[in-house]
């Protein structure tokens, strides 16, 4: 359906919009703390209300953006470089040790789920976004070297490239050549979603703390300094809150959208 | 008229006395004296008929698909419709059974012993379903649910339809799986599909099909995904079934010699609508229609191959022997070999045209891939020009430049992202220094011309051509450097019977333009025995039989290859000019 | 049968070896000495070095590693730096909190998972079906912990028919405990409820459109029929995988949802030992975790093998 296309490009669009204009101009200084004016709901004045230190809350969201996007992105890249090039060798040489080597090495990782690396990573380096971006991204790899994979191996079984190999192309060649652009509809599709899941992962890495640390604004800490206070002023928890499912909500119908567009076959895994 | 051709159908014509009145009393609403004298002759006929298809018009999602299609079988009766991709003959099979895919629309009448399908509801279509009519599929290594065992597929035809308790149901279904060629002692109940090879999975299909004794069988292309000599086995199966229990039977194929072997009846379509209908002895006789005479000739197309040169080795196959690892069976034991190719050697001479063929898992594919140099082979020695193909262990691109390969499947082997010129320059890659700028477009050029097409069809992309023009890109691609040997495997078995013809001739043109040596890889003997001057029979990885094509055809001396010769159908001499 | 699952078992053995060895390593390679940091900086050396010999940080590399994994065989986890209670205690009591918590919140998502995914198959293309598509959309899109504070603020704030947080204990009775877990297995299921169904529905619309669905509607099954009888336990595959990635996901998840309902889980027992430098506690918490990730996924393998006959006849 082209309207999940329209639909999710115009909510990822806004978000992103955001995040870059933040760099020139929010509302408000995001960091200012004004404690006469905190705790306050949605007005003229501040459209999104204030947090408990009067800081204004539009203004963190946009900033917040900027982390949200920046890490998801960095950690979809590592995940990208890194586990697509695996795919390729792994499905190229298929049954061999290095099919064999990068597959079990893909299944170790996927026993350590993102948090459980930041939680390693972070009790031996301490909390950071760059260390959380790690812990996503390094989640990422087994994601797209096993789709890379998957679809690689059915191309193999093609003709093209039996044509191709006899034509005396080698291994590596007819992967850049032939795999990769056939691929390619498929890693964007599940770039999006990957992308996603980083959001999520990073709001849900920076609640518990071993996210980006303060001052930088994440929407994972105004979620956290916002539980404290739920009953007394909603509006801190659900604005961040909306922000997250918005933009994630936008990027999985952009991804929806665009594998229709692109392939209606297309296999994505979800998970 | 119809009705003529109904008489003349064979069939136990006591079956007619047998049958509801039905028809009779739709057909008799009461009236005038002379009216219904006309009626009860139209109700006698009704009578004899099974099925009764009149003016079926069928669109999907308003494209249409049939038109006015009218046919008839008689119980007892074989009916084949025949005809090319896209003649429309799957989905008239499709729409006796009400199985069509969404958007589709049906008009005009399908009346199954006395009951108008196309007016029933689901519910009551789904209790006509698998008791008064059973489907065969063409596909038999999909068609079964891979996670139930065989017994309980063949006894849930029966158990949906509450015929019998459950232990009857049972004993039934090993009855029927039996009556197939599925004995007990080799084939329990408790076996799964994947258990099974193709012939015997279609054979369960059958058995499934057949259960609740329907009075119609719908079998559509059931033996197009089967090797010759199992081919021939379940086409004896379904003919016996036929004839024991009285059946009619619709059967679609795209095989005129299975067509004109087995059925009683012939329907030809084209474009969705009905060409030519006859009882089979009559069309064979005196075809009426240009397109059916153009199908049976080009089933029966023999090429004109230029003179062979004088005999010197091209590529020399000694000894050569391939094996596989299979997977471990135990852990700490070493993986067993699995010898696919086994001590094969022989030789083509320049301009020779060698065919090569076997069932599918006899090795073809295998002995074509140690050929081409894309695998290493165990043992022996394959020589191009004198040259091995292999060097140590890397393929040898200066011997592997002389020679090129067509492949089957004309939609999967094209890479779909590239533009046809630079997917016919892909072979430029083995030489030193491939042409460019107006050498390679020349080169393009010439080559599209050679191969029927026109150089302006260089920047459009794989898919704006039909699946005949895709082969001769195929065949430009494998021409484009200049090959002195070209493998075909199985170049032509995708291809409806006129577009074989065509590229068949097309083949011997470039033979005698080029200087060309060929070897056809194929399972398909009619191919084979026209295109060939010798032909290999491989069996189990050997080569059992070799010889000059029409001796091993006339005189066959293997067994193996009398019984493929022997099972292989055969087009009957067509008495061209009664029209 | 036994083939495969010894196969299996081999390599889930491995797979636990080459985990500890990569968590013992990443621990080791931490800046600091544990027992520096707790005495704190101005410790008399020799009190260090007492202490480093009591917590057997004194004996090279390999050996504490091999003294680790074979005291962890021997139920032994070692001693908390800062607790100086053993660890497999404090891990039992913790895991009655979160290993509940995970199985509770499985249930209840295949429980909402499995109907909504074949209802939406059934209907494909038709309202019902966009309905559960456009609500699996939103549950996918929705973070878990965000969902649990909303959760805290209707059900336990304005409706109080729910505790806020904290975990009453099981001695109070079954159903006490299960109440108070109630709330966060609704907010670790729902989402990955939204997953598993939009899985089950695609999964079984590919078995949908496969040969045998025509095969078996060519015998008289009405299409409900031919869904369930041949479409749902082929569908099932695919499912069985999710299910058990997704249990990774909820055990990380719950150690999240600890975090907002203030349970006594592992979750909490590990930020807690993270701010204090209590490394053998992070270290065995998280090889537990690993563990019943590898588990969880060895036994979803031997599921498969139920499903699917072709595996079981292959070795």
């Amino acid at each position: 359906m082209r309207r999940n296309l329209i639909v999710g490009a115009a909510l990822s669009s806004i978000v992103v919009v955001a995040a870059l204009l933040s760099f020139v101009w929010t509302p408000f200084d995001h960091a200012q703390m004004n404690i006469p004016e905190r705790l306050q709901t949605p007005n003229g004045v501040h459209w999104l209300g204030t947090d408990h230190f009067g800081r204004d809350i539009l203004s963190m969201v946009m900033v917040g953006a900027r982390t949200s996007i920046a890490v998801a992105l960095v950690a979809v890249g590592i995940g990208m470089s890194l586990g697509v090039p695996l795919g390729l060798a792994a499905a190229a040489r298929k049954g061999s040790w290095l099919d064999e080597l990068i597959m079990r090495g893909n299944d170790l990782i996927f026993a350590f789920p993102s948090l459980v690396i930041a939680i390693l990573i972070t009790a031996v380096f301490g909390a950071s976004a760059v260390n959380a971006i790690i812990a996503i991204g390094i989640f990422n790899i087994p994601v797209f070297a096993r789709i890379t994979r998957g679809a690689a191996l059915s191309l193999w079984e093609r003709e093209f490239i039996m044509a191709a190999r006899v034509s005396g192309k080698s291994g590596p060649r007819i992967s850049v050549e032939h795999i990769l652009p056939n691929v390619a509809n498929l890693l964007i599709v599940q770039g999006t979603i990957q992308f996603s899941l980083g959001i999520l992962a990073e709001a849900a890495l920076s609640y518990v703390g071993l996210g980006a640390q303060p001052p930088t604004p994440s929407w994972g800490r105004m979620l956290a300094d916002a539980q404290t206070m739920v009953s007394l002023a909603p509006h801190l928890a659900l604005v961040p809150g909306v922000a997250i499912i918005l933009t994630v909500l936008g990027l999985n119908l952009m991804g929806d959208g665009l594998r229709d567009y692109l392939d209606p076959r297309l296999r994505v895994a979800r998970t | 008229m119809r009705s003529a051709n109904r008489r003349a159908a064979p069939g136990p014509k006591g079956g007619c006395e047998s049958a509801r009145p039905v028809g009779a009393d739709r057909a008799l609403p009461g009236g005038t004296a002379g009216r219904s004298v006309c009626l009860a002759i139209i109700a006698k006929a009704t009578r004899m008929t099974l099925l009764a298809i009149k003016d079926l018009s069928l669109t999907i999602h308003g494209a249409p698909i049939l038109k006015d299609v009218s046919l008839s079988i008689a119980p007892g009766e074989i009916h084949a419709v025949t005809g090319e991709s896209g003649s429309g003959k799957s989905m008239t099979a499709f729409a006796v059974m009400q199985l069509l895919p969404n958007g589709a629309k049906a008009t005009g009448t399908v009346t199954l012993d006395g009951t108008d399908i196309l007016s029933v509801t689901e519910a009551q279509m789904c209790s006509i379903r698998g008791s008064d009519a059973g489907m065969v599929f063409q596909e038999p290594m999909t068609a079964l649910n891979p996670v139930k065992t065989i017994g309980d597929q063949v006894a849930e035809t029966i158990l949906i339809h509450k015929a019998m308790p459950p232990a009857a149901a049972k004993a039934r279904a090993r009855e029927v799986l039996t009556r197939v060629g599925l004995p007990e002692n080799r084939f329990p109940l408790s076996r799964y599909p994947h258990e099974l090879s193709g012939g015997q999975r279609q054979r369960v299909v059958i058995a499934m099909a057949i259960a609740l004794r329907p009075k119609l069988l719908i079998a559509d292309e059931p033996t197009t995904a089967l090797d010759v000599t199992t081919q021939a086995q379940i086409l004896d199966l379904l003919k016996g079934l036929v004839a024991e229990e009285g059946m009619g039977m619709l059967m679609i194929t795209h095989d005129l010699a299975v067509v004109a072997d087995m059925a009683h009846h012939i329907t030809v379509m084209r474009r969705g609508e009905v060409v030519e209908s006859a009882p089979t002895g009559q069309l064979l006789a005196g075809m009426r229609h240009d397109y059916t005479k153009m199908l049976f000739a080009a089933s029966k197309h023999q090429v004109d191959l230029p003179e062979r040169p004088a005999p010197a080795p091209l590529l020399e196959v000694r000894n050569v022997s391939r094996d596989y690892r299979l997977p471990r069976t135990a852990l700490f034991t070493p993986p067993g070999m699995y010898r696919a190719v086994s001590d094969v050697s022989f030789t083509i001479d320049r301009g020779e045209r060698l065919g090569l063929v076997g069932e599918s898992g006899c090795g073809k594919s295998t002995l074509t891939r140690a050929i081409l140099g894309l695998e290493e082979v165990q043992a022996g020695q394959i020589l191009l020009g004198g040259e091995p193909v292999f060097t140590g262990h890397k393929p040898n691109l200066a011997v592997r430049r002389k020679m090129q390969v067509v492949f089957q499947d004309p939609f999967g082997s094209f890479n779909p992202r590239h533009r046809v010129d630079r997917l016919i320059t892909e072979p430029f890659h083995l030489l030193p220094d491939p042409p460019t700028g107006t050498a390679r477009d020349a080169a393009i050029a010439e080559a599209l011309t050679a191969v029927g097409l026109t150089p302006g069809d260089a920047r459009k992309y794989i898919h704006e051509f039909s699946g005949g023009q895709r082969q001769r890109i195929a065949i430009a691609r494998a021409l484009i450097i200049r090959p002195e040997l070209i493998l075909f495997d199985e170049a032509v078995s995708a291809l409806d019977v006129s577009v074989r013809a065509q590229i068949l001739d097309l083949l011997a043109d470039l033979c005698r333009q080029y200087d060309l040596t060929y070897l056809f890889i194929s399972h398909d003997l009619t191919v084979v025995r026209s295109v060939t001057d010798r032909v290999l029979v491989m069996k189990s990885g050997e080569i059992v039989e070799q010889g000059a094509t029409p001796d091993v055809f006339a005189n066959p001396r293997h067994p193996y290859t009398r019984d493929l010769i022997a099972a292989a159908p055969v087009m009957p001499d067509v008495t061209e000019g009664a029209a | 049968m036994l083939r495969y699952t010894l196969k299996r078992l081999v390599s889930l053995i491995i797979s636990l070896a080459i985990a500890s060895l990569v968590i013992f390593f990443v621990i080791e390679v931490a800046p600091g000495d544990p027992a520096q940091f707790m005495l704190g900086l101005n410790a008399q050396p020799d009190t260090v070095a007492a202490l480093r010999a009591e917590l057997g940080l004194d004996v090279p590399k390999w050996e504490r590693y091999l003294n680790w994994v074979g005291g962890m065989l021997a139920g032994d986890f070692g001693t908390s730096y800062t607790y100086r209670t053993p660890v497999a205690e404090m891990i039992a009591d913790r895991l009655w909190v979160s290993l509940p918590l995970a199985l509770y919140a499985l249930t209840l998502s295949t429980l909402i998972a499995f109907p909504a995914g074949i209802y939406a198959a059934a209907r494909h293309g038709h309202p019902g079906d966009v309905a559960v598509m456009g609500a699996t959309q939103l549950g996918v899109a929705i973070p878990n912990f965000w969902f649990a504070m909303m959760l805290v603020l209707i059900f336990a704030i304005n409706l109080r028919w729910f505790s806020a947080g904290g975990f009453a204990g099981w001695d109070e009775g079954f159903w006490t405990g299960i109440h108070s877990l109630t709330l966060p297995a609704i907010a670790l299921a729902l989402p990955q409820a939204a997953i598993l169904a939009r899985v089950m529905r695609s999964s079984l619309l590919d078995i949908l459109g496969e040969d045998f669905m025509r095969t078996a509607r060519a015998k008289g099954l009405s299409r409900r029929q031919a869904l369930w009888r041949h479409g749902v336990r082929n569908a099932l595959i695919p499912v069985l995988t999710i299910i058990g990635l997704q249990f990774a996901f909820l055990i990380a998840g719950g150690i999240i949802i600890e975090q907002v309902f203030y349970l006594p889980g592992l979750g909490r027992l590990i930020f807690q030992s993270i701010s204090s430098r209590d490394l053998i506690v992070v270290e065995s918490v998280v090889m537990l975790l690993v563990f019943a990730v590898i588990v969880v996924n060895f036994l979803v393998d031997l599921a498969y093998a139920a499903v699917d006959p072709r595996l079981r006849s292959r070795t």
